[in-house]
């Protein structure tokens, strides 16, 4: 993901409060579902980090009936440079660096078969859009779901969209390579 | 595991409009309850295939069977029948009637079908009640905005327990939210009753909702493919 930092993530998740890194990974796990669930190690060494650059500070120890948890909070600086992020304009799509992409541009150029590959590609394309259609179409659906479910659909939407393109395109594409 | 006997069968439809084919061979199966995506460019034979499917036109070669009989072997009042009580179809505009209210537009068809007066409106007032659109009872398709009016289009294809809902473009004039929540309110729907629907559209987050795709291009149906 374009811009992402688990060190802002955890940030804004301790914006509603203090916490333990046992939490913070939980409730990552909730907020960003179709995302890779964070690893508790990187959880652990973020805080740390914040900790060290003074964006985080420890708040305490509290077992809560279980084991004994470190407590984090976000220090003022913490907070001021969580803004600063949430509101800095991401780049869009600075490089062309994409997979299937580049496996296309391949195709053509060692005379393989672009158009057999964009044939799978939409198919698997179209079966994981029925995969998060149902899971954000389901009764009952939250919102952390539904958006995460949004944002992977239009995305493999926009390549669907590419894909036909391309398709539509490869008989010059071809034609263009074998002149040159 | 093999599948059983489909609902409805497409088989080798031709389909011409004066000298431009539309459809070059068309053949597709939809099974009870089944939620299928008919997708393809503009011009691939879409909406004609629907038609040859609906029984609103007839193809020129090759047939379709519903539940076991052949409707070109059926009579035009039979036919008439069947797409009255066993089929509902919904298109891009609703084609909603202006001068009536969600409520009557929807009790229509039950009325059609022999249904008294006071049991049409309230079944019909039910089925605006599943599409979340009860409280536009009383308006009338200009008042309506579009999501509203396509839901209540949706309540009136479905409100005499047809088995087939045919679809064309439903989204199309619809913003992204509001085409979601018409596509969510009848895929749920279809479920639950267990009507099968044959989506049509161009749209692959809209096909999104089906259990499965076919691809037209160029009036037949495209192996697993790339819509060109």
């Amino acid at each position: 993901m374009l811009g992402m930092s688990t060190r802002h993530i955890l940030l804004g998740l301790l914006a509603t409060g203090p916490s333990h890194g046992y939490d913070l990974k939980r409730r990552h796990d909730e907020r960003f579902p179709q995302a890779r669930p964070l690893a508790y190690g990187q959880v652990y060494t973020t805080l740390q980090r914040l900790v060290r650059d003074g964006l985080a500070e420890i708040e305490g120890t509290g077992s809560d009936g279980g084991p004994e948890r470190t407590m984090y909070r976000a220090t003022d600086e913490g907070t001021r440079e969580l803004s600063r992020w949430a509101g800095e304009i991401a780049a869009p799509a600075p490089f062309v660096a994409n997979e299937l992409f580049a496996k296309v541009v391949v195709a053509i150029l060692s005379g393989g078969d672009p158009a057999a590959y964009l044939s799978a590609q939409r198919a698997a394309h179209m079966e994981r859009m029925r995969e998060l259609t149902a899971l954000k179409a389901a009764k009952g659906a939250d919102l952390a779901t539904v958006l995460s479910a949004d944002y992977a659909l239009n995305h493999l939407d926009a390549d669907l969209r590419w894909m036909s393109t391309t398709a539509a395109r490869l008989t010059t594409l071809t034609a263009e390579v074998d002149a040159a | 595991m093999s599948r059983p006997v489909p609902l409805l069968s497409a088989s080798g439809l031709t389909k011409a409009h004066g000298r431009t084919p539309a459809l070059r061979g068309a053949s597709v199966d939809l099974h009870a309850g089944e939620i299928l995506a008919v997708t393809g460019a503009s011009g691939s034979g879409k909406s004609t295939l629907l038609h040859c499917l609906a029984g609103i036109v007839r193809p020129d070669e090759g047939s379709v069977t519903y539940d076991g009989r052949r409707l070109a072997d059926l009579p035009e009042k039979r036919l008439s029948e069947l797409r009255r009580t066993e089929f509902g179809v919904v298109f891009q505009f609703g084609q909603l009637i202006p001068e009536l209210t969600a409520l009557d537009n929807v009790a229509l068809p039950l009325l059609l079908a022999g249904t008294d007066r006071a049991r049409s409106r309230t079944l019909a007032g039910e089925w605006l009640e599943r599409f979340g659109v009860r409280g536009q009872q009383d308006l009338r398709p200009g008042e309506m905005s579009g999501g509203q009016a396509q839901r209540t289009a949706l309540a009136r294809a479905l409100v005499t327990g047809p088995r087939v809902v045919f679809a064309d473009e439903p989204t199309g004039a619809l913003d992204s939210l509001s085409g979601e929540q018409v596509m969510t309110a009848l895929v749920h729907t279809a479920r639950e009753s267990g009507t099968a629907v044959l989506l049509i559209t161009h749209d692959a987050q809209v096909a999104a909702y089906a259990d499965r795709e076919v691809q037209l291009r160029d009036g037949a149906v495209a192996p697993l493919g790339v819509t060109a």
